[in-house]
């Protein structure tokens, strides 16, 4: 099998009215948001509640963007707005542990051209790719605060540093 | 990875370097919060008055003095305050707050009480860059016990004073590291920077009074006030007050964040001693970024033997700035057109697309970069690259088309050898002007 490349869904999406539902507990943590704001500024709201409709469905999509939009009383097209603007929102499906390289210059200059061609070599993939078995995403970005600590890769919300080949592979070995 | 103040006693790294420096006893046995109590026991004027007398000057790399930023903000407004934390680490090189969040969540929020009572605003909020998520549970708890212990909410120690502060996130984007683009992504809107003036003073979080400083400048309140403003500003210079944490990066042994007092001298020792000299003794020094990839890039003939002093002053007369303390090392191995692309790109990626000048110049600069990188180079490239920054300098909203051009006019300045042998030799009739930089 190939690997999954960005482009291989721009042909399946597919504009819907469904509407996405939680659970009573997620319902509550994504109520529990709005008491940061003031009441007439619910859409403050938006991007912490954007990461939450990509923990419970993978990533940003139509029915979560509905949802959104019924929630906090917008436009369709205003919680689109917002999502497509920030990097850390996927538009489609990733592997289940997503592998961000940094490529910036602290970490270009220590070793991440090392680290991402052992990477990319290891699982037969490029960065922007999915491993054909959904489990691992590979993608360059742009420096994440870890320069002294460098070259570092942020796997999900994990940070890891120092890294060298050796640790690249413990650390992927370990993921599930 | 080094974490040490040097030519001054820890101060912002106090309890950095302590275990469970993030919990509220730590802080306390550390005499926490007593700033918090004296200050409530001043007027908003002095303290005011104080921040301003103490030269501090904002952390996040533009350097405004934080108690004039402070001094805008009305005190006749009908509508409420705001202080907001800008927590958006991410301009390349940059490191240090992240250790302040993570190591240090109480200093930041007794600095923005402090900020709070002396502008009278009843929210705060502490906006993270997404990517530092994971920090957030950290300061969630570290507010939960501020709450509980009445450091925070309703009648602060007694006073009368009702605050409180939230964490929110951004979502990746270095942009939102501009104060109007923080806002505008704050109430839920892409991260484009807004026109100036109204600036946040007047109209700033849903169109309210708000003041935006950056994590390493709240941490510093507390000190002030506690040490008295004079005394901190006497531990730097007179003109740039206090200490500076600095994040160092690259070719050196002893990477880490490092606290210098203002003033320090000098920057050769720093890198060669402090920092334990270049990481391979047989690779020379080649260029130093002194303050993240938006400042003008130094060779070694600005810094060996030049004595010079790591402040606001002391830098911009080196022909560079102090920035964000972003520090990054380089030696001999790197090629300069390289590491010019590389942080073009950063910027072609990071520019917001409002602006024509910064979203099309940053996109044609990468297109010569990466034609240059393929042996395509043309002895106009040179010229064509200082003319589009030229186009791009001072005419965005906000300072990123000016941070994407800095980096490329001073390497093609200062260092001409490495990219004449990408343009066949044939670089002498370049055009240069002078560089200036503001202090």
């Amino acid at each position: 099998m190939a690997a999954v490349k960005p482009s291989d869904y721009t042909n399946q999406v597919t504009v819907t009215d469904e509407v996405a539902e939680f659970s009573a507990d997620v319902m509550e943590e994504i109520t529990s948001h709005l008491e940061k704001y003031p009441p007439d500024r619910s859409r403050s709201a938006l991007i912490p509640l954007l990461f939450l409709i990509q923990r419970e469905r993978g990533y940003i999509d139509n029915p979560g963007v509905n949802f959104l939009a019924k929630f906090l009383n917008l436009e369709v097209t205003d919680v689109w707005e917002t999502a497509t603007f920030y990097s850390m929102f996927n538009m489609h499906r990733v592997g289940r542990h997503h592998i961000q390289i940094c490529k910036t210059l602290s970490c270009k200059i220590m070793g991440e051209p090392d680290i991402t061609d052992h990477i990319c070599g290891k699982l037969g993939i490029k960065p922007g790719e999915t491993t054909p078995d959904g489990k691992f995403t590979v993608s360059l970005v742009e420096c994440l605060g870890s320069c002294g600590t460098a070259p570092m890769m942020q796997i999900g919300f994990d940070y890891h540093e120092d890294l060298t080949l050796d640790k690249v592979d413990r650390i992927l070995s370990e993921c599930e | 990875m080094e974490i040490r103040a040097i030519g001054c006693e820890p101060l912002q790294l106090r309890r950095v370097l302590v275990e469970n420096g993030h919990t509220l006893k730590v802080y306390r046995d550390m005499d926490g919060y007593t700033s918090l109590k004296k200050a409530l026991g001043m007027t908003p004027a002095e303290i005011i008055e104080t921040v301003k007398t103490s030269a501090l000057r904002g952390r996040g790399g533009a350097g405004f003095p934080t108690g004039m930023k402070w001094s805008f903000v009305p005190k006749d407004s009908p509508k409420p305050k705001y202080v907001v934390c800008n927590a958006d680490e991410s301009e390349p090189g940059t490191f240090k707050d992240r250790y302040l969040l993570e190591r240090d969540p109480h200093a930041l929020i007794e600095g923005m009480v402090i900020a709070g009572w002396a502008l009278g605003a009843a929210t705060g909020y502490i906006y993270y860059r997404g990517e530092y998520n994971y920090l957030i549970d950290v300061m969630d708890a570290a507010l939960a016990e501020a709450r509980e212990a009445g450091l925070l909410g309703r009648n602060i120690l007694g006073s009368g004073f009702d605050m409180d502060i939230f964490t929110h996130t951004g979502a990746g984007a270095y942009i939102c590291g501009e104060e109007t683009a923080l806002l505008s992504s704050l109430e839920g809107f892409r991260g484009h920077p807004r026109m100036k003036p109204p600036f946040p003073a007047l109209e700033g979080l849903y169109a309210c009074p708000t003041v935006v400083n950056n994590v390493e400048t709240l941490t510093a309140v507390p000190e002030i006030i506690e040490m008295g403003a004079e005394a901190w500003r006497d531990l730097g210079t007179e003109k740039s007050g206090g200490t500076k944490l600095w994040s160092v990066s690259g070719h050196v042994k002893k990477p880490g964040v490092y606290e210098l007092p203002m003033g320090y001298a000098d920057m050769e020792k720093f890198i060669m001693e402090d920092c334990g000299g270049m990481l391979r003794e047989d690779k020379k020094l080649k260029a130093v970024i002194p303050g993240g990839s938006s400042v003008y890039i130094m060779n070694t003939g600005q810094i060996l033997g030049k004595n010079v002093t790591m402040d606001y002053e002391g830098l911009v007369a080196a022909g560079s700035s102090v920035g964000s303390g972003g520090f990054i090392v380089m030696d001999e191995r790197v090629d300069i057109m390289e590491s010019t692309r590389n942080l073009t790109q950063f910027y072609k990626h990071e520019s917001c697309g409002w602006c024509t000048p910064c979203r099309e110049g940053t996109d044609w600069l990468v297109k010569i970069f990466d034609r240059i990188a393929a042996g395509g180079g043309r002895p106009e490239d040179a010229q064509v690259m200082l003319d589009l920054c030229d186009n791009m300098e001072g005419r965005s909203h906000c300072p990123l088309a000016d941070a994407a051009a800095w980096p490329i006019q001073s390497a093609i300045q200062r260092f001409p050898e490495d990219f004449k042998k990408w343009l066949w030799n044939k670089t002498d009739n370049v055009e240069q002007k002078e560089l200036t930089v503001n202090a």
